[in-house]
């Protein structure tokens, strides 16, 4: 470092203070690397730090509740303050539980702090992902970064499982019923698994610590790893941003860590922190004592899981009761197994395999930095929509009792309607999508074309009348012409002159992808409608204007 | 090739910017000018600010106060009562307050008094295209320094040794649990055992069973048993009446219930939830996980839902002091379906 | 007995003795074995009462339940239901029916308590049935709450939900919700089994044990929830629901603030 003859001398207190610490082991670099990094500033870049916080508030809080928390299913009588249980038998993970909510100060609210916190960790890494697709932020150089965050999805769904069944309530002990008749549909090994997960016959006395240890252990110091490894890569890419003028694919622009963006972000994780304690404070979250301890044979009406396993549970609901098979005297249950399995395979293959299929179709090795509008990626984003109505058509079958009593409405026909819409919604959603992006595509074009409509009608000397348009600001006149439109690749002869079976099926899809589009307004087109003037271009804009819905 | 365009009647058919085609692109007209902000402007307006961030800590200060209030002040006689609702309050706005006086006023600061000027910076790749060619010759080099290549007996053994050495760490977790032997095929269900009432254990009459009742039944001595939880989760039963002529009992199956008196599994076949919802008048038992729907005029007979196989029905008949009693063992595993079952 | 003089070569008329021998020794039997403490209560009620209550019903019933009330097409027979089924059934606004539905809908009562007492009246003459719950037999004073949760969570809890919030049945048929249901009225649908409710005689579920359910129901009725507002009782579906809209939309709020620029 110091090679210079000078030798360096602090001349502040904060410098000194770098100074020691540096001299030992090092860190000036970091500084001068990080200091003033780049991150670009939109509201939409914010949910992976709302993820990211609400963990933070789960180790707090989770913390907090170990304390207390005994993860033991040997039986006890309830002996704590809450009446309505007093003296009913019940596991010691059970009755902990209650402790905490009823007999430790700011218990109750630490519980709640965590449920919420839980729910709002899954859901703020879901539209993170969202938001990741819809933009196109998963294209080279990061796609493996998108992999380590579908993980990451993953994982989180396991440790909120996990810790959903923790309390030993009735409800999360019905959901771990269902568990085990989800694994002992498996062929072959099915029952083995169960009875080594639950230690021999549901429910056993070993299945609570058993997830206690992944969930307070295993879990998070994988999720850990993988936010490691996920900011590592967000650092070593630089964080995408929106084009726009001065905004192109070799630079950042937007705040330097130091000072604002590290003060918008710290600040941030205190606003969640906020929010997920004024939720805590006012709004009751799994209240335990209302479903009671564990036992095989009550159950409650409206027996749910939480929010984000919803789907899985709504695919066993929407199942017909059909393909139980009896083979040489073993049972194949896939009225249990295909829609415990398959829906959510297919989910998560695609989310995974999602960068490089697109990446195949368009045959784009280049670098990305620059995001696409949802509406500039037309099939990609009504494949994006597609996919959100599939899920959300199995998440609503999860409350399909819900909808029941809440719209009046028959419980049987809710079911028959979810499955219609499990085939019909997604299909109907890609197109409607589809159309709806080309539409506003095409808006833009106009407005790039021939300005803003004023809505002054103005008649010219020889009795025509048109309307006055305003011309747009050269600023934002380049941020809607200034994208990339992909064309039709078709299929592409290889080395030796032949078209390859995949490479066909690349240039079906291809053509899929990208028969319809909307290239962006040229220079030579905006030249020539301001030349023509407005009164020619007027009449072809009236009638695009029907087609683009505007 | 048929290709269509975007549809609009003035766009000629045209090659779209891929990147690489040769297009005349739009002159990018740069960052637009920086606006400056009022506290820019105004000594006043960042003097404003400045009280706004300090009123805003301020807030916090008092939302912990407020916290320390409801974590001490609160005397809680009884958590059913509303005391423990306003404490949990009290704490949830106390630090609701605390953070958001913090949060906020620290955002308000970095957007009102901190430099607002976006900065530029350049993006490098990765790595360098020589680095890499260098690091795959390092590689390279290593990976022959080896010898692994021309030597391949060493090797094939290495790799079989290697991948048969994790196996212990999967044997090792052979007794997280017994193996299921046939346990699931039984339950304490057995000849003459009397069915009593959930939770409380009381034996049942005949009589006690009245048309349009539904009994959740466990059998006699549960509550003692050794693996409570375990049995219960098999045995029990729910217990119905109605009208003889309403139930059509198949062959072999005429005597399994006593005067329209029927017992069956109250174990879905599905994935296992209580199928405890008995409707009284469609006889109708509906699962209120799944929603499979059972009848019972047609021994429960799945209707409707993802459950494919009957509940399994308990035989009973009385005893010679007019208690119900099991006449057997259910004739087949009750629960969800598993692999061996059959 | 007159109508039925008349009636007696019709070609029904041994269906209907074989129906009513059936019903007079399920009911004997009944009574009998003390399964249903159907203590003819109508002595209680006074031979003005059972008069008043004949003519309301004519009035109000006799169109779906016939003219005594031996049930028609569109109604069932009221013989041996019980004053506790007619005070439930009017005094909830369920009966008179409104429209024909899955299921007899809640409504304002459209009697008084004198009149729905009058037409229990008549009713319970016509046969023996429950009773209208006594105060003693209301009286939760000395009721085990904890034990009234179990039976509630065994008994009541997989249609009436666990924090008795109402869930659903089939073909558009539902269990309501427990809140603000009377004592009375809660009591009466044990004993009577309303509409697809199952019946919960005192054999199978004892006087004390429904006292201790309604001290379970008032308890949880009279005590929030102390996390703070219940969201419904509804469990996760509607805390999901509410983090989706209420949680993310203020942070996404928060979110919109914070990337804006300062005016």
């Amino acid at each position: 470092m110091s090679t210079s003859t000078a030798p360096y001398e602090p001349k502040t207190n904060v410098g000194r203070i770098t100074n020691y610490v540096d001299q030992r082991v090092g860190g000036s670099g970091m500084v001068r690397e990080f200091g003033r990094k780049v991150f670009p500033d939109h509201w939409t870049f914010m949910f992976g730090e709302v993820a990211l916080y609400s963990f933070v508030i789960l180790l707090l809080s989770g913390t907090f509740l170990t304390f207390f928390f005994d993860p033991s299913m040997a039986e006890t009588h309830y002996d704590g303050s809450y009446v309505p249980l007093k003296g009913v038998e019940m596991s010691m993970a059970y009755a902990s539980s209650l402790d905490i909510s009823f007999d430790i100060r700011g218990g109750l609210f630490m519980r709640q702090v965590h449920h919420w916190s839980a729910l709002l960790f899954v859901a703020a890494m879901s539209v993170h992902m969202l938001r990741v697709f819809f933009t196109g932020a998963f294209r080279k150089p990061r796609e493996l970064n998108w992999v380590v965050g579908a993980t990451l999805l993953i994982l989180g769904l396991a440790e909120g499982f996990t810790g959903y069944s923790l309390p030993d309530d009735l409800l999360s002990g019905n959901g771990l019923r269902i568990i085990d008749g989800v694994i002992k549909s498996i062929p072959i090994v099915g029952t083995y698994i169960s009875f080594f997960l639950f230690g021999g016959e549901f429910p056993g006395t070993v299945i609570i610590p058993r997830l206690y240890v992944l969930h307070i252990l295993l879990i998070p110091a994988f999720i850990l790893l993988m936010i490691a490894i996920h900011l590592f890569m967000v650092v070593v890419h630089k964080h995408t941003q929106f084009a726009g003028p001065g905004r192109t694919n070799n630079n950042v622009v937007g705040f330097p860590v130091g000072p604002v963006y590290a003060a918008k972000a710290g600040g941030f994780f205190f606003i969640v922190f906020g929010v997920v304690a004024l939720m805590a404070g006012m709004f009751t979250i799994n209240p335990i004592w209302n479903y009671g301890p564990y036992d095989p044979s009550p159950i409650s009406a409206g027996t749910q899981p939480d929010w984000y396993i919803g789907f899985v549970d709504g695919a066993l609901r929407l199942m017909p009761g059909v393909w139980e098979f009896v083979i040489f005297g073993y049972t194949l249950s896939l009225n249990v197994l295909l829609p415990a399995l398959v829906p959510a395979g297919i989910l998560f293959a695609l989310l995974f395999l999602w960068p490089w299929l697109e990446a195949w179709v368009t045959k784009d090795k280049r670098e990305h930095h620059l995001l696409d509008r949802p509406r500039n990626a037309p099939t990609r984003t009504a494949i994006g929509v597609a996919g959100v109505i599939y899920y959300c058509v199995l998440w609503a079958a999860a409350s399909s009792d819900l909808i029941a009593t809440h719209f009046s409405i028959s419980l049987n026909d809710v079911i028959y309607w979810l499955r219609a819409l499990f085939i019909l919604g997604p299909i109907i959603g890609f197109v409607v999508s589809k159309r709806i992006a080309l539409a506003l595509q095409r808006k833009d074009r106009e407005i790039a074309l021939h300005g803003r409509e004023t809505g002054r009608i103005v008649r010219l000397p020889h009795g025509e009348f048109i309307e006055v348009h305003e011309p747009l600001d050269k600023y934002k006149q380049y941020k809607l012409v200034n994208f990339e439109s992909h064309d039709v690749l078709p299929a592409q002869p290889n080395a030796e002159g032949k078209i390859t079976k995949t490479e066909k099926a690349r240039g079906l899809l291809s053509r899929i992808f990208f028969e319809d589009r909307v290239a962006p307004a040229s220079p030579a087109e905006i030249r020539a409608a301001h030349a023509h003037g407005h009164g020619e271009v007027e009449g072809e804009r009236e009638k695009k204007a029907e087609v683009s819905g505007h | 090739m048929a290709r269509r365009n975007d549809g609009s009647p003035n766009t000629p058919d045209r090659v779209g910017t891929d990147g690489h085609a040769e297009v005349e692109r739009f002159h990018d007209p740069g960052l637009p000018p920086h606006r400056p902000r009022l506290a820019d402007k105004d000594p006043r307006a960042a003097k404003r600010a400045e009280k706004q961030v300090a009123i805003l800590f301020l807030i916090s200060i008092v939302g912990t106060i407020l916290f320390f209030v409801g974590y001490f002040a609160i005397e809680i006689d009884e958590p059913g009562s509303s005391d423990l609702r306003l404490q949990n309050l009290l704490l949830g706005l106390g630090t609701a307050f605390a953070m958001f006086g913090i949060g906020i006023g620290i955002v308000h600061w970095a957007k009102t008094l901190m430099p607002d000027h976006e900065v530029v910076e350049s993006r490098k790749p990765v790595t360098k295209e020589s680095e890499r060619a260098e690091a795959e010759q390092i590689l390279g080099d290593i990976i022959e320094e080896t010898g692994i290549k021309r030597r391949p007996l060493i090797r094939n053994t290495m790799l079989v040794a290697m991948i048969l050495a994790p196996f212990p760490a999967i044997a090792i977790f052979r007794d997280l649990g017994p193996l299921p032997g046939d346990v699931l095929r039984h339950t304490m269900w057995d000849e003459g055992v009397r069915l009593t009432l959930d939770p409380t254990g009381t034996p049942i009459r005949a009589s006690d069973v009245t048309i349009g009742s539904a009994v959740h039944v466990i059998p006699e001595g549960l509550n003692e048993a050794e693996h409570k939880l375990e049995e219960k989760a098999k045995a029990v039963v729910l217990l119905m009446r109605l009208n003889p002529e309403d139930l059509s009992p198949s062959e072999g199956r005429e005597d399994w219930g006593y005067e329209g008196i029927v017992a069956y599994s109250k174990i879905c076949t599905h994935v296992g939830c209580p199928v405890a919802l008995y409707e009284q008048q469609t006889h109708h038992l509906l699962c209120p996980c799944h929603q499979s729907t059972f009848d019972l005029t047609q021994e429960c007979k799945v209707i409707f839902g993802p459950a494919v196989r009957p509940l399994p029905q308990l035989p009973i008949t009385v005893d010679a002091e007019g208690y119900l009693v099991a006449q057997s063992d259910f004739t087949e595993p009750v629960g969800p379906s598993f692999w061996e079952r059959g | 007995m007159k109508a039925l003089s008349q009636r007696r070569r019709h070609p029904l008329t041994a269906v209907a003795l074989l129906l009513m021998g059936l019903l007079l020794t399920g009911g004997l039997y009944a009574v009998a074995s003390g399964a249903n403490e159907a203590k003819a209560q109508t002595s209680t009620f006074s031979a003005e009462d059972i008069a008043e209550g004949e003519k309301l019903f004519i009035a109000n019933c006799a169109t779906c339940h016939g003219m005594e009330a031996g049930g028609t097409e569109t109604g069932p027979s009221l013989v041996g239901v019980g004053a506790a089924a007619v005070h439930f059934q009017v005094g909830t606004g369920r009966m008179p029916l409104q429209m024909q539905g899955p299921q007899a809908m809640e409504k304002p009562a459209q009697f008084n308590e004198e009149e729905t007492r009058q037409m229990a009246a008549y009713v319970a003459s016509l046969g023996p049935g429950p009773a209208i719950p006594s105060e003693e037999a209301l009286d939760t004073s000395d009721a085990d709450v904890a034990h009234g949760g179990e039976l509630f969570r065994v008994n009541c809890a997989m249609c009436h939900n666990a924090a008795a919030a109402g869930g659903a049945l089939t073909q558009g048929k539902f269990a309501p919700a427990l809140s603000g249901v009377s004592d009375a009225h809660a009591y009466e649908a044990m004993v009577t089994g309303p509409q697809n409710m199952p019946v919960f005689n005192d054999a199978t579920l004892p006087p004390e044990g429904k006292q201790d359910i309604l001290a379970f129901l008032n308890y949880i009725d009279d005590n929030k929830s102390p996390g703070g507002a219940a969201l419904g009782s509804l469990g996760p579906v509607s805390e999901g629901l509410f983090l989706w809209i209420a949680g993310l939309g203020v942070i996404i709020a928060f979110t919109i603030w914070l990337t804006s620029r300062s005016s």
